[in-house]
């Protein structure tokens, strides 16, 4: 089912998520950057704005007509509303020799995702298949009811390299709407594409014209426009190539730049590692365990007995991109990387896994 | 699928069950043997080799291997050197204190493979407390192996755990179990010297042998090879890995080793699985 939408109708759209209460999330203006956070309507989005993205670099650009969707991937992974940063376990109460144990419930607020990429909706099918089985309650309960109405990617960023992927520009999986800004003129229309029975029902309660073949046409040419406008790509043979050589001298040349600071990761729409925290209250009758977001670059990360197995930063580097690139295929199946360019652009020091994997690649690194 | 997995039960996969220290023996000088029961749920009986969770509460949760099963009450033992706070912790409770247990988990010994095989128990220091069930479990179904051979290494002859089952062991005719420490006061009568050591006296038909190996992974690298080098095929080579773990259930990434995860792909691999992950430093 297809429909042509005005701003009005998206706006309309935006209502009805709302009004069958749905917290919307998308993509707003945020600390300088085109963030993500709850929206009250299509008004909160960064309408003109876009950005430039490159290796450790990112800048608000002005576009000359008001664009919803003239941005590439926001700064934050939308992995936080399914997966959030900190999540309570338990809570166990310890009264005369007794302990009662509390689980929290799963807030399971209905979310609806607006104007999410089609990378990052690929990074949703890769982190169910992390946390669908065996279930985590937070994740299963908010995944169920989400709502997901994606957007064609127009003007892809300087890290973006979804098409060696395999993951866009254009939404193909896992969205029950996917708009696609089109202009002709001052005209500003959407084309919406309903993939489910309520993506369907949704857009029924929405005033809009059929496409035309000029509309799809040119939802054709600017999908064709963006898959071309890549700003980087990574050989889909290369991870294969590296993938034994552990010792190549390019993991010392990269562990000498990075900070191991964990950005990457944080910013990340796949990676999913965590640590449990332990927290007691004064009198140490009243524990808590909560789950928070951890990195396979900090130094605890793999503390064993006393001593971390990875101390070195190439050896954590190294378990960052085999693990994202290659292991990640053996254990869930599919790449753990979707080309959505954050880890380059929010790296404080420009690390490009394309060029890191490149160099590992290309050159077999001695005798090792 | 674990049981705390289980819709039914209404528990979180990472909620504990309250389990009570019913007794406490002090191996060590820093290891201690707790024996646990359930308080009211209790959670399904592991297979030897397999793992449990064991949480002290408002200080954290750690990884345990079970060193022994109850008669049937739904008893554990767990064996616990203490190197850090958890650890720590849980060697210092009180016959009564209660902890949170989560489990069973992993891949267990999985002796039944073994049989009709020699079976080869290799254990180095602390190593010897999750062999201990598969020692037990041969023990009771001894005709279904060939030779049956413990070899046990540890530091020094104050660091032995579980003598007077050694002790036991070693007067029976149907089992060969020999001793060895890396260094000994003059008055030790035994073998001196690292457990591979004991590899080529050991009586099994090397080629149809199982070995169930646990210990320093340096140890267990040594050994897996050794045993290899005499014909054991690399497959029935099993070695108990360790890494820092949070959830048991292949959510918090902590174990991963190349593409396995020692949580629920483990914790006891063959050796043609280990190999080339094991020689990576730092891996």
């Amino acid at each position: 089912m297809a429909m042509m939408l005005s701003l009005d109708a998206v706006a309309a759209l935006v209502d009805h998520l709302r009004n069958d209460g749905r917290k919307v999330i998308g993509p707003v203006l945020r600390n300088a950057t085109i963030s993500l956070d709850e929206i009250d309507g299509v008004d909160d989005l960064p309408a003109g704005w876009t950005e430039h993205q490159d290796g450790g670099s990112y800048r608000l650009e002005r576009l000359d007509r008001p664009e919803l969707f003239g941005h590439a991937t926001p700064a934050l992974p939308w992995k936080s509303w399914l997966y959030p940063p900190r999540t309570m376990l338990m809570r166990a109460n310890r009264d005369n020799g007794s302990v009662t144990i509390e689980k929290p419930t799963p807030g399971a607020e209905p979310f609806a995702f607006f104007g999410i990429r089609s990378c990052d909706v690929h990074a949703l099918d890769i982190l169910d298949r992390v946390f669908l089985d065996p279930a985590d309650p937070t994740y299963t309960a908010r995944r169920e009811k989400l709502f997901v109405v994606a957007a064609t990617c127009a003007r892809p960023g300087g890290t973006c390299f979804c098409v060696s992927m395999g993951t866009g520009p254009a939404p193909s999986i896992g969205y029950d709407i996917a708009l696609t800004e089109l202009w002709a003129g001052d005209r500003h229309e959407f084309l919406a594409r309903a993939a489910t029975d309520r993506g369907r029902a949704l857009l029924g309660r929405l005033e809009g014209r059929a496409p035309t073949e000029a509309d799809l046409a040119a939802a054709d040419h600017l999908v064709g426009n963006a898959t071309q406008n890549m700003g980087r790509q990574l050989d889909p043979t290369h991870p294969t190539a590296a993938a034994e050589r552990y010792e190549h001298p390019q993991w010392e040349a990269v562990a000498r730049r990075c900070l191991a600071c964990a950005n990457c990761t944080m910013v990340c729409p796949t990676c999913f590692c965590s640590t449990t925290e332990d927290t007691t209250d004064l009198s140490g009758a009243v524990s808590e365990r909560w789950r928070r977001w951890d990195s396979c670059f900090a130094l605890d990360f793999s503390f064993l007995a006393g001593a971390p197995v990875r101390s070195s930063t190439k050896s954590r580097y190294r378990q960052w991109l085999l693990h994202k690139l290659v292991t990640w295929h053996d254990q869930f199946g599919t790449s753990g990387c979707v080309g959505c360019g954050r880890c380059i652009t929010w790296c404080p020091v420009g690390i490009d896994l394309t060029a890191e994997m490149t160099a590992l690649a290309l050159d077999p690194g001695g005798p090792s | 699928m674990p049981a705390d997995s289980d819709e039914s039960t209404g528990r979180g996969p990472m909620t504990p069950v309250l389990y009570r220290v019913e007794a406490r023996h002090q191996e060590l000088a820093d290891t201690v043997t707790i024996r646990i029961a359930p308080v009211t749920e209790r959670l399904t009986d592991p297979e030897p080799g397999q793992f449990e969770m064991l949480l002290a509460f408002g200080v954290g949760e750690i990884p345990i291997s079970i060193s022994g099963l109850g008669d049937g009450g739904g008893e554990l033992e767990h064996t616990i050197r203490s190197v850090g706070a958890v650890t720590k912790a849980l060697c210092t409770s009180a016959v009564g204190d209660l902890i949170g247990v989560r489990g069973p988990y992993g891949v267990g010994w999985d002796l039944d493979r073994a049989t009709g095989h020699d079976l080869l128990i290799v254990a180095g220091g602390l190593g010897l407390a999750p062999l201990r069930p598969a020692m037990l479990e041969a023990l009771a179904n001894r005709h279904r192996f060939g030779r049956l051979v413990l070899l046990v290494g540890a530091r020094d002859p104050g660091s032995l755990m579980f003598v007077e089952e050694l002790e036991r062991w070693r007067g029976r005719f149907d089992i060969d179990v020999a001793v060895t420490v890396d260094a000994a006061p003059p008055s030790w009568r035994g073998d001196v010297g690292v457990v591979t050591k004991l590899l080529s006296r050991a009586p099994v038909n090397f080629g149809n042998t199982t070995a169930v190996v646990c210990g320093p992974e340096v140890m267990m690298r040594f050994v897996a090879a050794g045993l290899a080098d005499r014909g054991v095929p690399p497959g029935q080579i099993r070695l108990s890995m360790e890494r820092n773990m949070r959830c048991a259930i292949g959510h918090c990434g902590h174990c991963q080793l190349g593409p396995e995860f020692v949580c629920k792909d483990g914790p006891v691999f063959p050796w043609d699985r280990m190999e080339k992950l094991m020689l990576v430093r730092e891996r």
